[in-house]
């Protein structure tokens, strides 16, 4: 067993320096890694491109390192909710791409997988398609899109062991299992970390060799963004 | 009289066949699920990662790790399933989803939809819906038929940036249902009490009228 366990976060995001391009899962704020997020507010990196869904809301997930200013420039695929981030945006502070969701899941993906680019038909016509290359296949038109290139990506699991196997827990998955070995490094943060051999491997959903680095969070806040319940 | 948002999510429900798997987009297609016609069954898909989507969790019930694609908390039913974004939107592109509906602030008479950004104001992204126009083989699109302005969002041509081109296959509204076809929009139903007058009043695009127009059967 290849250990990947390190003892904090502290000792996880190692290496991560002004101006990476860092992947983060989570949709909304389900399923961010709560912990990295508040380590990197901590050792003021700056000068981020962050690759995610969507950028937080103004006081809980990405929308902390967009207060302290510390991101450049956000990939993501909806940026509503986040009056901070719409400020920075339409002062020109922060620079946005925005593309569609299946596109940056399949780019992550792609990225992952060793596939240097591939064709969608999301975006074809529209302004996500300019400037790329568009082609035809079984009479439909396609956009090229890219792998991403990254530096570190960062996703939160449910549990995992200390061989870096994953297993994720409802629409917390997400972002997550397409954003795991994207990048150069990739580092898990778990709700549970076990020791390699507990876990079942029929039931694990990423593989170790994916992660480079995990370890075990704190004090998970699990904000709920749109309470929603029905009356009994 | 127009219909409200309940009634068009009721009009629209009317479309569910049986073993149709559906996407639905925030709004009021979110309430087309409480509408599902007897005798049929169908799961909905939300492209955050789960098939077999359920109705709001009870008070005290909501789990912040399972919710929608409108990031609100749901719960699941017998059968479903969660899965990562690059296999939800495999689930998508690959046309293994039925039926998309969605909202739109304009549509033309081609099936362009344009629903994601206003220049000049704020832009929230398109979230999935450039991949549900793109892929899904049915969409309907689920909207006012003028904006707050008064002016018709059923269009000769789009105006603002699109989200997809010729795609959408019908558009149910508060005062018609009209479908898209290769010489236009076709007018095939009107809200009750609604006069196709007012209909054509109300609609920027050519309509093609064939014979009596039916007024929607609601409950």
């Amino acid at each position: 067993m290849i250990n990947k366990k390190v003892t904090n976060v502290q000792e996880a995001l190692q290496g991560i320096e002004d101006g990476m391009t860092i992947m983060l899962g989570g949709f909304g704020l389900c399923g961010i890694p709560e912990n990295s997020i508040a380590e990197l507010v901590q050792k003021e990196t700056k000068l981020l491109t962050c690759i995610s869904n969507n950028a937080g809301v103004d006081d809980f997930g990405l929308g902390l390192l967009l207060h302290k200013k510390q991101i450049k420039k956000m990939i993501s695929s909806y940026v509503g909710e986040n009056a901070e981030f719409e400020r920075q945006m339409l002062s020109g502070e922060l620079d946005v791409e925005l593309i569609p969701q299946g596109t940056l899941a399949e780019r992550c993906r792609a990225a992952q997988a060793g596939i240097p680019a591939f064709f969608t038909p999301a975006g074809y016509g529209t302004e996500v398609a300019e400037g790329k290359e568009v082609r035809e296949f079984n009479g439909k038109m396609h956009v090229m899109e890219h792998a991403f290139n990254a530096d570190f990506a960062i996703v939160k699991a449910w549990k995992g062991d200390t061989a870096g196997n994953l297993i994720f827990k409802g629409t917390a998955r997400n972002f997550n299992p397409a954003m795991s070995g994207a990048a150069k490094i990739t580092v898990a943060e778990v709700e549970e970390l076990v020791e390699a051999g507990t876990l079942d491997p029929n039931q694990i959903h990423i593989p170790g060799i994916f992660i480079q680095r995990i370890f075990q969070g704190e004090k998970y806040e699990k904000r709920i963004e749109q309470r929603t319940v029905r009356n009994r | 009289m127009a219909l409200d948002k309940i009634g068009i999510a009721k009009r629209i429900a009317q479309e569910l066949k049986d073993r149709y798997f559906v996407n639905l987009g925030i709004g009021i297609p979110t309430l087309v699920a409480n509408y599902i016609p007897k005798g049929i069954d169908v799961e909905f898909q939300s492209e955050n990662g789960v098939l077999g989507m359920g109705p709001f969790p009870f008070e005290g019930e909501e789990d912040a790790d399972i919710i929608n694609a409108g990031k609100q908390t749901i719960t699941t039913l017998p059968g479903a399933s969660f899965f990562d974004s690059s296999l939800s939107f495999g689930m998508i592109r690959g046309q293994h989803v039925d039926l998309t509906i969605l909202g739109a602030m304009e549509v033309a008479e081609n099936g362009d939809i344009a629903n994601w950004k206003i220049p000049g104001k704020m832009v929230k992204g398109m979230g999935g819906a450039m991949d549900l126009v793109a892929s899904a083989e049915n969409i309907i699109v689920a909207m006012m038929h003028v904006n707050k302005a008064g002016q018709s969002k059923i269009l000769k041509k789009c105006t603002l940036p699109l989200t997809g081109v010729g795609c959408v296959k019908k558009v149910v509204t508060e005062l018609a249902v009209l479908e898209v076809t290769p010489k236009g929009f076709k007018l095939l139903e009107r809200a009750p009490g609604v006069t196709v007058e007012h209909i054509i009043a109300s609609t920027e695009a050519e309509l093609i009228i064939e014979g009596e127009i039916p007024e929607m059967s609601i409950d």
